[in-house]
C-alpha cells in the first residue's frame, strides 16, 4: 500500500470517504457511488466506503438479478480490493437494525501485494459510535 | 453501426464497442482486432481472455492499473506492466484490448 | 477538526435528520436546508431530537420563508443563517457530509 500512498503532483494525500445510504436497486444512488469510487480510485487518495442505514442493503451476499431486468453490480464490491480500496466500514446498528448480521454479508478480502498476495477482510463491522469517530476522521465527504 | 460476420450484424456504439457483450466470440475479435491494426497473437489472447475473465467475475472492465496488478500477480513482473501492454496495445490497452474483448470502455476511462 | 453536516429532507417523510443527528460529533454543525427546514418547527418530534443535540444547528432563512415557516416557528436555540452564512459554515468546517 505504502507506494500507493505516495504524494502526488496535487500535494498531500487526503481521506476520502463514500457515505452509502440507500439500497442498491430502487434508486441509481448506489450504482452512481460505486462508479465514482472505481473513477476515484484512480487518484491515488485514502479511500475508505461507510455503509450506513440502508446502504447495508448494498452489500448482502447472493443477490440476483436476472428477473429485474437490472444488471447486478454486486460483483463489482470484490474487485474494489485491486483498486486499493480496503476498508469498508459497516454500521452494526443499521445491519441490526435490518434483521441482518455480518454472515448475511458477501465475504469481501482484498490482497496484500506486499505481503505475498495474503487475502484480508475489507468489511470492518463499527459501531455507531465508531463511525461518528471515523466520519470525523475524514478529510472530504461524498454522501450517496 | 454495426459490423458484419458470417451475415450476423453484430451492433457496436459509436466509438466501436460492442453493444450487446454476449454476441462476442473469436471470430469477432480477430476483425475487432483488425479494425485496430492489430494481428492477434498468442499474447493478445492471453490479455484478452484475462480481460473476459475479470468481467465474468466482477460484471466491470478493470482500469489500467488494476489490469497491470492482476496480470503481474498471475504472469510475472514481465508482463505485468504498462510497457509490455502498451508493445501488444499501442493506442492504449484499456481501450483497445478491452474492444477487442467485447467489453464496454472501462469505468474511469474518459 | 469537525463536519459540517447538511440535510434536506423532510423528518416526517425521511429518516436522514434522525440518522444524521445519530451521527454527528459533539463539536460539529448540522443545517438544515430545503425541505430539511421542516425538521425545525417547534413542539415537533424532530425539533426534540434536535434540542437535544450537542452539535450546532442551523437553519437557512430563505427555505424558511419560502416554506411560510414564520421565524416564530424556530425551535429554540436554532440559529438563522441566509446564503452567506452557508457559505462561511462550509468554510469553516474540514469537511460537509450531505445526507442525501
Amino acid at each position: 500500500m505504502s507506494d500507493e500512498m505516495q504524494e502526488g503532483p496535487q500535494g498531500e494525500v487526503k481521506k476520502f470517504m463514500y457515505v452509502n445510504r440507500k439500497a442498491p436497486y430502487g434508486t441509481i444512488y448506489a450504482l452512481e457511488a460505486l462508479e465514482v469510487v472505481l473513477i476515484g480510485a484512480a487518484f491515488d487518495q485514502d479511500v475508505s466506503l461507510a455503509f450506513i442505514d440502508d446502504g447495508v442493503f448494498q452489500l448482502t451476499d447472493g443477490q440476483k438479478t436476472d428477473d429485474i431486468g437490472i444488471k447486478n453490480f454486486s460483483p463489482a464490491f470484490r474487485a474494489l480490493g485491486d483498486y486499493d480500496v480496503t476498508k469498508l466500514y459497516v454500521e452494526k446498528e443499521s445491519l441490526e437494525e435490518r434483521g441482518l448480521t455480518r454472515d448475511d454479508l458477501m465475504d469481501l478480502t482484498w490482497e496484500d501485494e506486499d505481503n505475498d498476495w495474503e487475502e484480508k477482510p475489507s468489511i470492518r463491522v463499527v459501531s455507531r459510535e465508531e463511525m461518528k469517530s471515523v466520519l470525523s476522521d475524514q478529510d472530504v465527504i461524498l454522501s450517496f | 453501426m454495426a459490423y458484419e460476420l458470417n451475415g450476423a450484424t453484430i451492433e457496436h456504439d459509436e466509438e466501436g464497442y460492442l453493444t450487446d457483450l454476449s454476441q462476442w466470440n473469436e471470430e469477432l475479435a480477430v476483425i475487432l482486432a483488425k479494425d485496430e491494426k492489430i494481428e492477434m497473437n498468442d499474447e493478445h489472447w492471453e490479455v484478452v481472455n484475462f480481460l473476459r475473465n475479470y468481467y465474468d467475475e466482477y460484471q466491470i472492465a478493470p482500469a489500467i492499473r488494476v489490469l497491470v496488478k492482476a496480470l503481474k500477480k498471475t504472469m510475472g513482473k514481465e508482463k505485468g506492466s504498462n510497457k509490455y501492454l502498451y508493445t501488444l496495445f499501442p493506442y492504449g490497452p484499456a481501450k483497445q484490448a478491452c474492444k477487442i474483448a467485447g467489453l464496454p470502455k472501462p469505468t474511469g476511462c474518459i | 477538526m469537525s463536519i459540517l453536516h447538511t440535510v434536506n429532507k423532510s423528518p416526517f417523510q425521511k429518516n436522514d435528520l434522525a440518522s444524521c443527528l445519530a451521527h454527528v460529533s459533539d463539536d460539529d454543525a448540522v443545517l438544515l436546508i430545503e425541505d430539511g427546514v421542516y425538521g425545525v418547527i417547534t413542539g415537533t418530534q424532530a425539533a426534540g431530537q434536535i434540542s437535544k443535540s450537542p452539535a450546532a444547528i442551523y437553519v437557512l432563512g430563505g427555505d424558511l420563508a419560502a416554506r411560510g415557516i414564520g421565524e416564530e416557528k424556530v425551535a429554540d436555540g436554532v440559529k438563522i443563517v441566509d446564503y452567506d452564512g452557508f457559505v462561511d459554515l462550509a468554510a469553516k468546517h474540514k469537511a460537509v457530509n450531505s445526507w442525501l
